[in-house]
């Protein structure tokens, strides 16, 4: 794969006849980001290109100072002689997929992505290219989501049983992202809602987009005690095991993620509740997606690359593996992740 | 099934054991007699063997879900419980039944008898008319997998709190060997009944760990002291002429051990004695790996008996005469027990014997010598207790010896199952032979989640090879392996295994070069082997 259009250096995944990097690890002169998760978004870039609707969260997470271009869903430039465009990824709002194309040949980056609608996020978008470089976090048959409106029910119900029980339900929800999801499904009449700082911020970018409305507020200092009786508290995973959630009094505590779907995962968490609901695509949502793409050749990273790729070889396709340094840890749950 | 399998999710989700309890009662009110009696079998671990072949349930599961064997396979290994493979691959919608509890337990155990064409089509047609979480409490059922961490306790509570009578009473109830076959509800649990199951056992009282938290105090003329014995333990019955003898399992394993039966002439009607099946030649005991030999085989040969023969080596007495005594003071129950030893005259029934010491320096002492005698270390039992049921603090304590311990390399690791499914917890360990790491024992318990999740990490970075679901690690993690025993062995490569081997400590402060070597543990073979 020398001379291919796309490699995987130390640095991250390049395009030397474009001179940039995609998703970077390592500070580069320029950075196509697909979104702003942590581990996708990294500091120390020249130059950073994403989607327009992630600069302010960009620029929140990483500073006001850095250089960042824009661009818009379907809308190509050029970047020394290759044409580049960012593609709707589903995977949280302004999440991306990057279809580079030179001399005829489109290689498509997907990012994190996910089939379901979100209420935020743009839906995915299937880009035909030659080769596809998919994640594959959730790539065994046994990821298969259920319906999120069964899910978000669960929730509710949970929520409610918490009420009669003078119990606060402490959920937890990655704050860029999954959180806004919860936000924007849950019924808000069932009781109040307050959110964790870390979510506040990104609810507030959020907000002055106008992507995000409801009536949720910031669990500041000033909330008293008693007011979180019934309630319903959205905190980030780091929070729920910290002082800050002992201070809530009786809680009992679920948590949102893809990973909830085995037994195993679920009692490791020591959590009243799992909850399946992931922000990356499924068994049923990879195989779909990749079909879409009318890909010949695909390269999966960040995940159960080795299984899925065999599959894909299987299944006739030209797959293999690359690694990456996206935090995956198919078992340890990593909060970009859920 | 429903009710049930929202019980097992209920169960499952929960630690706490109020709340397992709450859970229990409230199937109980709920549910039919039958579907009770299957439930009570299910949770006490009576659960019909298997009825499909797994390799058979996984190919049909693959097929349906249209994906190879390997993938399933891969699958597995992840989800660490092939029942949940199956249940998450199984692309059917959810479906809607009535069947009962007790319904589909007479589905599957007639679905045994059938063929293999008609297995597959009773799966699928039960797949498909299931919820999830029903699909997932089939699986377990059909596969002869069910299991449940609920203990009897929680289960007796839980059941004492629906019929309103006493725990004791329903312990004693769930012992002995009752099936859904042979009894109902009511007769197992309801029904005063005249001819009560001659062979139940009494269930055992257990004693508590004696360490530097506990509140002990030691007056040499309150307490006897025992050796503890390194056997296993055991209750010997002997009403209506006939004897029975249970393990602490409550598995009846009369027939596996003669020269208990042998008692059967001997020993005076009416009695329950508890003490320790001991393997014991030439007047004294045998090291516990010489009785691993009979454990677990159907049928135990001439030779195997002649080399390691069994004794009862008795400690208790719960019933004299037909009455139940266990509520006199432990040093009643003791004359009553010598005097029944001294009538059987016989030598397969002998008396664990009292020590004596003068005060806690000295009983430390006689501790220190545990492993010359195969014991584990001492009993200490107040002289005024009653012989109670389950766990109770302060009337029984066992004061083990400290376990041998050697300082090894982590070299192989396998996802674990369970809540630990998907990590590496798993471990093989080796010693030093030369510039050679030899292997000579896993182990999977005494780190806390967070190790687990550390050396997990470790792991996944640090693999040099693969072979099926091992993995070969870099040898950088020293650990101090403890274990209660050692004995020669022709079966591991090392030539040595080793009785409960488990990590007692991480030892970051270690090198992998300063591990022991396989000489240190020949040497601990020598001594304690």
């Amino acid at each position: 794969m020398k001379d291919a259009l796309i490699t995987f250096s130390q640095k991250g995944i390049f395009c030397a006849k474009g001179d940039f990097y995609i998703d970077p690890w390592q500070p580069v002169e320029r950075a196509i980001v697909t979104h702003a998760h942590s581990d996708h978004a990294k500091p120390g870039h020249g130059r950073y290109l994403i989607h327009a609707d992630s600069e302010q969260i960009l620029r929140q997470r990483l500073g006001q100072n850095i250089l960042v271009e824009t661009a818009e869903y379907g809308a190509s430039f050029t970047l020394n002689g290759v044409k580049v465009s960012l593609h709707p990824a589903g995977h949280i709002l302004g999440s991306a997929q990057v279809r580079v194309e030179h001399a005829g040949e489109v290689w498509c980056v997907s990012g994190d992505y996910k089939i379901q609608p979100d209420p935020i996020a743009e839906n995915f978008e299937p880009v035909r290219c030659h080769t596809f470089v998919t994640e594959c976090t959730f790539g065994l048959p046994v990821y298969q989501w259920p319906e999120e409106g069964e899910v978000m029910s669960q929730i509710e119900t949970w929520w409610q049983g918490n009420q009669e029980e003078g119990k606060v339900s402490l959920i937890s929800a990655y704050a860029l992202g999954k959180a806004q999801r919860l936000l924007a499904r849950l019924d808000h009449s069932i009781g109040r809602i307050f959110c964790h700082g870390a979510v506040h911020v990104v609810n507030e970018v959020h907000q002055r987009q106008n992507k995000l409305e409801g009536d949720f507020q910031y669990l500041s200092q000033g909330v008293k005690k008693e007011e979180l009786t019934g309630a319903l508290v959205v905190a980030p995973p780091s929070a729920i095991s910290s002082s800050w959630a002992r201070k809530l009094g009786p809680v009992s505590i679920g948590i949102t993620s893809g990973w909830m779907m085995l037994r195993g995962s679920k009692r490791r968490q020591n959590a009243d509740r799992g909850f399946i609901l992931s922000d990356h695509a499924d068994w049923t949502g990879l195989n779909h997606a990749i079909k879409e793409t009318g890909a010949e050749n695909i390269v999966c990273i960040h995940g159960y690359t080795d299984t899925f790729s065999e599959w894909l070889n299987h299944n006739g396709y030209n797959a293999m593996t690359e690694k990456t340094l996206y935090e995956s840890g198919s078992s340890v749950i990593k909060q970009n992740d859920q | 099934m429903n009710g049930f399998a929202q019980l097992f999710e209920g169960l499952d989700r929960t630690t706490k054991t109020n709340d397992r309890i709450r859970f229990l009662v409230k199937y109980f009110e709920e549910a039919e007699d039958s579907d009770k009696l299957w439930a009570i079998a299910l949770l006490c671990g009576k659960r019909p063997k298997r009825k499909v072949n797994s390799t058979r349930m996984k190919e049909w599961a693959a097929e349906i879900a249209g994906i190879p064997f390997w993938l399933f396979e891969e699958s597995y290994q992840v989800v660490g419980d092939m029942a949940e493979t199956i249940a998450l691959i199984i692309p059917f919608e959810e479906g809607e039944n009535e069947v009962s509890l007790s319904g589909w337990m007479k589905k599957i155990i007639a679905a045994g008898d059938e063929d293999e064409e008609t297995k597959k089509k009773f799966l699928i047609e039960s797949w498909k008319s299931q919820k999830r979480s029903e699909r997932l409490l089939f699986n377990k059922l059909i596969g002869g997998s069910f299991r449940i961490g609920v203990s009897q306790k929680t289960i007796v509570k839980a059941l004492a709190k629906h019929t309103g009578k006493e725990e004791s009473e329903i312990a004693h109830r769930l012992t002995g060997n009752w099936s859904p076959a042979t009894h109902s509800y009511r007769s197992l649990i309801e029904e005063e009944t005249g001819d009560e199951d001659k062979s139940k056992p009494y269930p055992f009282f257990l004693a508590y760990q004696l360490d530097e938290k506990s509140d002990f105090n030691l007056k040499p003329e309150d307490w006897y002291a025992e050796h503890k014995w390194d056997g296993i333990r055991g209750q010997l019955l002997k009403r209506g002429g006939d004897v029975f003898v249970w393990t602490r399992g409550e598995e009846l394993v009369t027939e596996k051990f003669p020269e208990l039966m042998d008692l059967k002439e001997s020993l005076p009607n009416g009695v329950a004695l508890d003490g320790e099946i001991l393997p014991f030649n030439d007047g004294k005991p045998l090291s516990f790996n010489q009785l691993q030999r009979r454990i677990g085989r159907k049928n135990v040969g001439k030779k195997l008996l002649q080399e390691v023969p069994v004794i009862l080596l008795a400690y208790d007495l719960m019933e004299y005469n037909g009455l139940d005594i266990r509520s006199r003071p432990l040093s009643e129950r003791r004359r009553l027990l010598e005097d029944v030893v001294k009538r059987t005259n016989h030598p397969t029934l002998q008396i664990s014997p009292i020590l004596n010491f003068a005060d806690g320096e000295q009983l430390a002492k006689i501790r220190e010598e545990s492993r010359k005698h195969y014991a584990e270390g001492l009993m200490l039992k107040k002289i005024s207790s009653e012989y109670g049921v389950g766990r109770r603090r302060g009337a029984w304590w066992k004061w083990k010896v400290d376990p041998l311990v050697i300082d090894a390399v982590l070299i192989y690791a396998m996802r674990g199952h369970g809540r630990r499914a998907n990590l590496y917890t798993d471990y093989t360990f080796a010693v030093w032979k030369g510039s050679e790491l030899v292997p000579f024992t896993k182990a999977y318990s005494g780190l806390t989640d967070e190790e687990f999740r550390e050396v997990d990490r470790f792991v996944k970075s640090n693999i040099i090879e693969k072979f099926g679901p091992v993995r070969s690690v870099k040898p950088a993690l020293v650990f101090e392996i403890a274990f209660e025993g050692i004995a020669k062995s022709t079966r591991h490569k090392s030539g040595i295994s080793l009785r409960f081997p488990r990590m007692r400590r991480w030892r970051k402060d270690k090198k992998a070069e300063e591990a022991n070597s396989l000489a240190d543990l020949q040497e601990m073979l020598s001594m304690y082997g």
